[in-house]
């Protein structure tokens, strides 16, 4: 660890408390209507969708276009991959995509994953890149954003019967927030050194004279939506460790900052709009602390060498223009939020550096966390907190003036339970058949490893890999993308069920027996709730696996 | 169920035109315009042909030159249509092993250099296209590259030096050397004999 490495997580940390309030409020304008910018490009879609902005839907209303706009989405992205050979915009004149792979990549891109079993510079069309899955960059992000702005409502509206209007969530976070920010942004990046043309490929003859064909595309324009919407999915193979996705240190920042903008402004438009923003930042303050701890713990792990090479610094897998330092901080903010990309391998990440993206996911991606899915998650977390105080006082649990009853306490335990079964449950049939275990590379511990992160990784719709594991089997690709459904749905359901319940609940007035939700009790209480449940629900897996690959690296042991 | 379908259809096509087509054909035009050597790759061009891309590296194997990472791109090394990296565990014999041979092979081509081997030079990069290499491990080649192009060891030393890029904003990234830009500059100051 330098000097060098602790002021660039300064320099980030900063950079997103400041963009916070700026974005949460403009986040709240966006979501209580106020903001009217863009009102006669609104106007048309609707009229055109057949929409009507002013009717709202109750909860299963809003449930129900969701899942049918997903519905429709999966089977056009799935068509369009499958049909690409014939289809326009394919300079490089690649063939149509597998059943298998194109099921996988058509779930992925649906559900936020980005998982990615397939090379992008080796296997998509330009017409796919852009129509296909830069589409479902968008509105991936939006239906995550407007699922958490949905729940918000929950909780600040009284006696109400509907909690707002999916279309019309979905059609503004897509207009005055990624959009916008995805031009200026994608603009900044080319001026940096991103590509965004519509070229194939680009050949040079080396100066040693042999053959280089350097793929080409609309770099920029992906990377923005990528990182902006908690994406992840590489418009090359190497992701963000390309140098035409990440040329340098400071196209590093803008990718980090972008990827936890959202999610940590979300929990400002939190505080606004239920009236107390203290309470959105005692939620970005627990999630700060998890945070902190993952970042500190994974860069003092990785910046001790390797030992099995004399504890020579780790730089298999990384760049030159990172380093340890800011290949590690993108290694804890990239799973934190469900974002996924990566600006070095994973998989060659020395085993207890390793470990804290792991437990970045498996805690449910609660540490900022996907747009939307990030905040509608650690506000799950925090109806068991506060149940589990109640439970402790012996009174009924409140939060924000509602009583938290049964109905919503089984809800939350729901959502909670959703992700274990993705992982444990699929992860498990993995260890046991032989398809599953064909595709692990390492050997020893680290092979347990391979197989836990890819479930980690699909069931909490991350996408980032140990890419040793070979994906791209019929096994693979329908294990992981059953469990990227159950790991998005699974918890968007229960979640618009709670944000039904609390709106039609009345409020209570708060007395002196109140727990008060922004302090630093708390705070506390909820990170601890949120490390008793991950690590009870993973503990033996994650000892099993990367605890025993660096105590047997440490003695010298290698597989 | 019906009454569903057509604003979600509807707004999942307009959606594609704004957000997949619009959206990337505008930043395309205005990226053109304003950034063009950038957004068509960051080519360099020699005698009018395309020789590489400031961005990517490429392969060195001459001993007048200085030499880049290892690359585990999937066919070849430097494959700029098939970036990746080898994904091998750090627990790994086979990690343990390519990295003793890099560094025996190193050690030969360098009889005259005794400190160890810089680790970028033992290891394979993340994209496997990494243009960089580290300030030591440019000096550490120093010697072969004056010997074998006959110039004097200060001279390319300070080249060296020269060509070192610094942290963004001082502190953003590592310092690094780019290995096509500083070779570049090799064949126009001293040209191989």
């Amino acid at each position: 660890m330098d000097a060098y490495g602790i002021l660039q997580i300064l320099i980030f940390a900063a950079a997103v408390l400041a963009l916070t309030p700026v974005l949460g409020g403009f986040m709240a304008r966006v979501y209580d209507g106020r903001a009217r910018l863009f009102a006669p490009i609104e106007r048309v879609l609707y009229r055109l969708c057949g929409i009507d902005p002013a009717r709202e839907q109750n909860w299963v209303g809003y449930a129900l276009s969701l899942l049918v706009l997903h519905l429709l989405a999966v089977l056009t992205l799935y068509g369009l991959q499958r049909l690409q050979g014939f289809l326009p915009l394919n300079p490089a004149g690649q063939g149509g995509v597998p059943p298998d792979l194109a099921f996988n990549t058509a779930i992925s891109f649906s559900t936020n994953t980005n998982w990615q079993n397939y090379g992008g510079e080796s296997t998509m069309s330009t017409l796919v890149q852009m129509a296909g899955l830069a589409v479902h960059n968008f509105l991936s992000a939006a239906a995550g954003i407007s699922v958490a702005v949905a729940l918000i409502r929950g909780f600040a509206r009284r006696s109400a019967r509907t909690i707002g209007n999916f279309y019309v969530d979905l059609t503004r976070t897509t207009l005055y927030l990624l959009l916008p920010i995805c031009v200026v942004g994608a603009l900044v990046l080319v001026w940096q050194g991103v590509p965004q043309n519509l070229n194939a490929h680009a050949e040079a003859a080396t100066l040693e004279g042999s053959r280089q064909v350097i793929a080409q595309g609309p770099v920029a324009s992906q990377m923005m939506i990528k990182h902006l919407g908690t994406n992840g999915g590489g418009f090359f193979n190497a992701n963000a460790a390309h140098p035409y996705e990440n040329p340098n240190g400071l196209v590093n920042l803008i990718h980090l900052v972008a990827i936890v903008a959202i999610g940590a402004g979300l929990t400002n438009t939190f505080g606004r709009m239920v009236g107390d923003t203290r309470q959105g930042w005692a939620i970005l303050t627990a999630m700060g602390l998890l945070f902190l701890v993952g970042v500190l713990a994974a860069y003092g792990a990785e910046a001790r060498g390797n030992p099995a090479l004399g504890g020579m610094v780790n730089l298999e897998g990384k760049e030159v223009r990172f380093g340890i330092a800011a290949s590690t901080l993108f290694a804890v903010v990239t799973t934190a939020t469900s974002c996924g990309a990566v600006n070095a391998m994973h998989d060659s990440l020395l085993p207890l550096a390793g470990l804290v993206p792991m437990v970045n996911m498996l805690l449910g991606e609660v540490v900022v966390g996907g747009v939307g899915s990030g905040l509608y998650g650690i506000l799950v977390f925090v109806l068991i907190a506060v149940f589990i105080a109640g439970l402790m006082v012996g009174r009924t649990p409140e939060y924000l003036g509602k009583k938290i009853e049964a109905r919503e306490v089984k809800l939350a335990m729901l959502a909670i339970l959703a992700t274990p079964l993705g992982v444990l449950g699929l992860g498990g049939l993995a260890m046991i058949t032989p398809a599953g275990l064909a595709g692990i590379a390492a050997a020893g511990p680290h092979g347990l490893s391979e197989v836990l992160y890819a479930f980690a990784s699909a069931a909490n719709n991350n996408g980032s890999a140990f890419g040793g594991l070979s994906g791209n089997s019929v096994f693979y690709n329908t294990a992981l993308a059953v469990a990227m459904v159950i790991g998005r749905f699974g918890i968007i359901i229960p979640v618009l069920a709670i944000a039904g319940s609390m709106a039609a609940k009345k409020t209570v007035p708060s007395s002196a027996g109140t727990f008060p939700t922004h302090g630093g009790l708390f705070v506390a209480l909820l990170v601890g709730v949120i490390l008793v449940v991950g690590g009870l629900t993973y503990f033996p897996l994650l000892a099993l696996g990367p605890v025993v690959e660096h105590l047997a690296l440490a003695a010298g042991t290698l597989f | 169920m019906v009454k569903e379908l057509r604003p979600a259809l509807t707004l999942l096509v307009l959606l594609t035109l704004i957000a997949g087509l619009a959206y990337p054909f505008a930043v395309t035009g205005l990226a053109g315009i304003a950034f063009p050597w950038q957004a068509n790759g960051s080519l360099i061009e020699k005698d009018g042909h395309v020789i590489g891309s400031a961005l990517i590296g490429q392969t060195f194997t001459g001993r007048g030159y200085f030499w880049g990472r290892p690359s585990a791109t999937a066919v070849a090394p430097y494959d700029a249509a098939n970036s990746g990296g080898s994904n091998l565990a750090p627990s790994a014999k086979a990690l343990a092993e390519a990295v003793a041979e890099r560094d025996a092979a190193l050690r030969a081509a360098h009889p005259e250099e005794s400190g160890p081997v810089p680790a970028d030079l033992l290891t394979t990069s993340a994209s496997g296209l990494d243009p960089h290499i580290t300030p030591a491990a440019a000096m550490w080649q120093i010697k072969r590259v004056a010997m074998a192009r006959h110039i004097p060891m200060d001279q390319v030393r300070t080249l060296v030096m020269d060509h070192v890029e610094g942290r963004e904003l001082g502190v953003l990234g590592e310092p690094r050397v780019n290995v096509l830009r500083l070779n570049l500059v090799l064949d126009e100051r001293w040209p191989m004999r």
